[in-house]
């Protein structure tokens, strides 16, 4: 630790890194502890989430097969991408109230206690993504993706988008119990919306202006445009989303600095 | 150097703003020590909290030339599924130390046994605040802030923890608030007195104890309020 309180902006970088680390792994002991599975819950919890709507939607014969998109990589692609925007800000919600008493130590800052759950929420919603779809495509349930690039790009929007929701949304419960109060209701009305249980292309066109006022809706466009090549025609502008993640981001980062200069003990 | 300069503390309360002091300035050199007496609810705790950093101050600055500790024996960040080691090794992490070395001291200090290796859920509060002052004591620092109202413990306990911070670190600065005025005449070298919402001066700790006292003599209405 400097002795002093200006510091370079590279000493900065190294403190955070620090940090980063050390509430990563007080974290997934506290969450997880060390029975069973242990850390590996991180991947086993969204799997099995992800496994059991693919499941539910197979044996409900939500076939969209005639639209050319089999269901376990319909269901596999669309339910991660809930995953990512939903899970990010559900857990940084009271993560500022969890940990505040950390931050005595000077160097454990606001903004560090939502970026590690962030981070957290984004490896686990990844990975269990990464094990499903190799898994299926092992067995031959689902086909390799058509350009692997596009869903990457698809994937980062995604989490770009769910990181600066969650910053904003984690932030605001230090003023108000309110944004605890709402989001789990939201998260539940937008999750039909999200884009995860439809192709834009299939809504009537009055509705498609609407679902596309949603971000989230471009980026699982973007993925699945990607994953399935051009079976259906994809409807997003990467534009707009990048529009709508870079103001949330700052008004994230605004709430997140007020934030830090209200915590009260 | 550590210096305070026109700090002054608002928290928000239903009833509107409250101010806890206001335009407080003091430095405490390196190796040097203070003492800060105040009645309960006099903002001691916040005084330690804002010279620590977890609380900003409403207007004015805290500037620290040296390292300068977490409040002394702050356990309250410790969580039920943790052990005492992996909190050992959270401080380090955050701090850039390695734990290993500090093991054999925090296992001696703490006299935790196979404890230490146990989540802190089974601990007794006795074991928690041993724990929170040995890791206090496993991070070197320059000046050490330590509410007195934190260390509670036997009469064993406060021995090593007087042996451990006024002994094997008498060469370090430190800042001790209580509302006990005899623990700051003995550790104290100069000591102020936080009292409504003001930080008062004294040329030396006797005189300050000398305020101190007269502000917690009760005053003749009160007698009056009181009398049966």
């Amino acid at each position: 630790m400097a002795a002093t309180s200006e510091l370079s902006f590279f000493q900065g970088l190294a403190i955070q890194y620090r940090v980063l680390h050390a509430l990563m792994m007080r974290e997934l002991i506290t969450r997880f502890g060390r029975d069973n599975l242990g850390v590996l819950w991180l991947v086993g919890e969204p799997m099995i989430f992800t496994l059991g709507v693919t499941g539910l939607w197979s044996a409900a014969g939500l076939s969209h097969g005639g639209k050319g998109i089999p269901i376990v990589a319909f269901a596999v692609t669309g339910y991660s991408s809930v995953l990512m925007w939903r899970n990010a800000t559900s857990h940084c919600i009271g993560g500022i109230d969890a940990n505040k008493h950390l931050l005595f130590h000077r160097s454990v800052l606001v903004i560090d206690v939502l970026l590690t759950r962030i981070a957290l929420e984004i490896i686990g919603a990844t990975s269990s993504f990464i094990v499903l779809s190799s898994l299926f495509i092992f067995i031959g349930w689902m086909q390799a993706p058509v350009n692997l690039m596009t869903v990457l790009a698809g994937w980062f929007m995604l989490a770009w988008f769910g990181a600066s929701l969650a910053l904003l949304i984690g932030a605001a419960t230090a003023f108000s119990h309110l944004a605890h109060r709402l989001w789990h209701p939201t998260a539940y009305l937008l999750f039909p919306m999200s884009g995860a249980a439809f192709m834009v292309e299939w809504l009537p066109k009055k509705l498609q202006e609407v679902v596309l006022f949603l971000p989230m809706v471009h980026g699982v466009e973007l993925l699945r445009n990607g994953y399935f090549g051009d079976v259906v025609r994809p409807h997003y502008d990467i534009g707009y989303m990048a529009e709508c993640c870079s103001f949330l981001t700052l008004c994230g980062l605004y709430l997140v600095r007020r934030a830090s200069r209200s915590v009260e003990f | 150097m550590l210096s305070v300069e026109h700090v002054s503390k608002v928290y928000e309360t239903r009833r509107g703003p409250y101010k806890v002091f206001d335009d407080v300035s003091f430095t405490l050199q390196r190796g040097r020590n203070l003492g800060i007496l105040g009645r309960n609810g006099a903002g001691k705790s916040t005084m330690i909290r804002l010279i620590s950093g977890a609380v900003r101050p409403t207007t004015g600055r805290i500037r620290r030339g040296m390292r300068v500790s977490w409040p002394l024996a702050f356990g309250g960040a410790f969580q039920a599924n943790l052990t005492g080691l992996d909190n050992l090794k959270f401080v380090c992490r955050v701090y850039g130390v390695d734990h290993k070395p500090l093991v054999p001291f925090v296992e001696e200090f703490t006299e935790l046994g196979a404890f230490f290796r146990e989540p802190v859920l089974h601990y007794s509060h006795g074991m928690m605040t041993r724990l929170a002052f040995a890791l206090s004591m496993a991070i070197e620092f320059d000046c050490f802030l330590i509410d007195e109202a934190m260390i509670v413990g036997d009469a064993r306990f406060h021995e090593r923890c007087h042996h451990e911070l006024f002994v094997k670190r008498k060469d370090r600065a430190f800042i001790l608030v209580s509302h006990d005025a005899n623990a700051i005449k003995t550790y104290c070298e100069n000591a102020v007195v936080l009292h409504e919402g003001r930080l008062l001066s004294f040329p030396n700790v006797d005189s300050a104890y000398a305020f101190y006292l007269e502000t917690m003599a009760p005053k003749p209405e009160m007698i009056e309020r009181w009398r049966m």
